[in-house]
């Protein structure tokens, strides 16, 4: 046949050819990349755009209570919306402090789950158990209300109440009568409903934590416990709390199982064991059979629910932020 | 053959009847006295046969190419292979004539009194101060703790550079001063032996060299056990060399480490007796 081509040749050629082909792959690599970031752009503006929206419109239905009400909209627990008096601090305060009552259990109670599961179960249980942990977050927040009601009320929620006030009635915050239908009934079911997403997220952060702190640690006799405080938590804490603040969220928000259990009456009281009533419960019990204005204070209730979580959110970007710098 | 192996010979069966017995005769005993030790990693071989011993107030080195099974041996004589998820140990690791591996034995006593250096400095995210007096706290150290992290910091060479940070985070130090931070970490808990597995890697020269003179102090007072795969290192601070190397199964697709020769550092560098060690040492490979 034709003359034997030499290999420099062969060689010359076909680099000249992965020559062009890179450089057309870079300018299409360049083109596509350009792309990807103004469509990312976008993306986030869009969610900017769409939250600055809601915040405007829904202040803008509000704004008429907001006028008539002044201060008095968040100063006052007095809630007759025949009579035109739109307080809502007894629904501030309830949502406030049935959060407070799930973190309290709940932020622990997932800590423990997530250290046991990252630093103690045996290798073959770690799956499994995760796994059914994460699985709770899947149950839909009115069959926990149901289920609430239904099951851990007679069996748990009416009798631990009555103990608490029995044994620390003496604490207002304690202070009978006793029943399960209350912030803290509400609070309890709350807290295990936020273990799901607190210990998944604080199963992340433990398993983050650098094998060579751990190794330090046992290498200078520390025992497992011991281990864990020295070089885990100290670690982990801006993820904890973070994970803690998903929680928050979730829990500040929450609607139809609170409605279910809170006891749904619009009372400041110092016990925790009595009924109470939180916004998100307010606006879902109400909302069908409000007159005009009515609608209006619970859009603002709304609102005033949405600063709520913004402000918390904004003070642990700065707990956390702090706890970075130093 | 030359007095030094000689007398090593000697020592080895001295301390292997005084496992038993009483102590070898002569010269003070063993701090470690390791025979026929293996570790295997999830039912594979990567340790086989060491049996070495090593001396108080000297500076043991342990050298070999990598992936030789210096680390896994170092990790032996504090039972940091515990944490390793597969390890088994076999053989004997006697530390002051007691077996460590032993049943009954906590691996928390022993790692009390056998302090451990690593390869990156691994200071905890805390403050300069509570990173030394963490071991002493979880201890139950009674006595006045700024004057132990005082003496500590002396005595690793940093307390200078970090007495007016010492409630700064130890990470803000530099690597050499984490490393050290680390040395003064070990050294609060008042252990008898600190192991160092090359502590100086990651390390820049000037800090290397820092970290050298400091060993030459702590050997006062501590025995040391080092891992280099720097030969020079080891001729310049080590009293005694281990030389480990790799052996090959081709057929089963198996490799371990042994012990190839163990004696006195100046012998093993300038009289190794073993020809690969002849090799390893003069640079002609590894
Ligand atoms: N945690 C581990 N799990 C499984 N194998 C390991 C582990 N650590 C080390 N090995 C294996 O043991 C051998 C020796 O490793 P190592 O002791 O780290 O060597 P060196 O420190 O001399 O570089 C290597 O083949 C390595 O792959
Ligand atoms: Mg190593």
């Amino acid at each position: 046949m034709s003359e034997p081509v030499s290999p420099e040749a062969l060689s010359t050629a076909s680099s000249t050819r992965a020559e062009r082909f890179r450089r057309e792959r870079t300018r299409l690599g360049r083109r596509a990349d350009t792309l990807f970031a103004g469509l990312t752009a976008l993306a986030g503006l869009l969610v900017l755009i769409i939250l600055a929206y809601m915040v405007l419109t829904t202040t803008n239905v509000a704004l008429p209570v907001f006028r008539s009400q002044g201060l008095s909209f968040v100063t006052s627990a007095t809630w007759r919306p025949a009579d035109g008096q739109f307080g809502i601090l007894a629904f501030v305060y309830g949502t406030l402090v049935t959060s407070a009552i799930a973190l309290v259990i709940a932020v622990p109670l997932s800590l423990g789950v997530s250290l046991y599961l990252v630093e103690v179960a045996p290798r073959w249980l770690r799956g499994p158990v995760a796994y059914a942990v994460d699985l709770l977050a899947a149950v839909p927040s009115v069959v926990y209300g149901l289920w609430g009601v239904f099951v851990l009320l007679p069996l748990f929620l009416q009798p631990a109440a009555e103990f608490l006030s029995r044994t620390l009635g003496f604490i207002p915050i304690f202070a009978g009568p006793a029943s399960g239908i209350s912030y803290f009934g509400a609070g309890v079911v709350l807290a295990i409903m936020i273990v799901p997403i607190i210990s998944s997220l604080s199963r992340e952060v433990f398993r983050a934590v650098p094998v060579e702190d751990r190794h330090a640690a046992y290498a200078l006799g520390a025992t497992r416990w011991e281990m864990i405080r020295g070089a885990v938590l100290p670690r982990s804490r801006a993820g904890i709390v973070g994970a803690t603040m998903l929680g928050l969220g979730r829990a500040l928000g929450e609607t139809i199982a609170v409605a279910l259990l809170i006891g749904s009456r619009a009372e400041v009281g110092a016990s925790i064991l009595k009924p109470g009533y939180s916004i998100a419960a307010l606006i879902a019990n109400t909302f069908g059979e409000a007159n005009p204005e009515g609608i209006r204070a619970l859009v603002g209730a709304g609102v005033v629910l949405f600063a709520i979580t913004i402000m918390i959110n904004m003070a642990a970007r700065m707990l956390v932020w702090r706890m970075v710098e130093r | 053959m030359n007095e030094n192996t000689i007398s090593l010979e000697e020592n080895i069966t001295a301390t292997e009847r005084g496992s038993e017995g009483p102590a070898p005769a002569f010269g003070a005993p063993s701090v470690f006295t390791v025979r026929g030790l293996g570790v295997h990693y999830g039912g594979l071989p990567a340790l086989r046969d060491v049996s070495l011993d090593v001396q108080p107030r000297e500076i043991t080195a342990i050298i070999g190419p990598s992936g030789c099974g210096k680390s896994t041996l170092i990790r032996c004589f504090n039972r940091m292979n515990d944490l390793i998820p597969g390890a088994e140990v076999s053989g004997e690791v006697l530390y002051h004539g007691e077996d460590i591996y032993a049943a009954g034995v906590d691996p928390v006593t022993v790692r009390r009194r056998i302090g451990m250096v690593f390869q990156r400095p691994n200071p905890f995210p805390k403050s300069v101060y509570d990173n030394v007096a963490f071991g002493a706290r979880i201890n139950g150290y009674k006595g006045d703790m700024d004057e132990l992290v005082e003496r500590s910091l002396r005595r690793a060479a940093l307390w200078d550079e970090v007495k007016s940070k010492l409630r700064k985070s130890a990470l803000a130090l530099s690597g050499g001063q984490q490393q050290r931070l680390c040395i003064a970490r070990a050294i609060a808990v008042e252990p008898d032996v600190i192991l160092m597995d090359e502590p100086a890697s990651a390390l820049d020269p000037i800090a290397t060299v820092r970290i050298e003179d400091l060993m030459q102090e702590l050997k006062q007072e501590y025995s040391i056990v080092i891992v280099t795969h720097n030969m020079q290192q080891a001729a310049r601070v080590s009293d005694r060399t281990a030389f480990l190397y790799t052996e090959v199964d081709e057929a089963a697709g198996q490799r371990w480490g042994i012990l190839v020769e163990f004696g006195d550092t100046s012998d093993i560098f300038t009289r190794p007796r073993d020809k690969r060690t002849e090799d390893y040492v003069s640079g002609r490979f590894g």
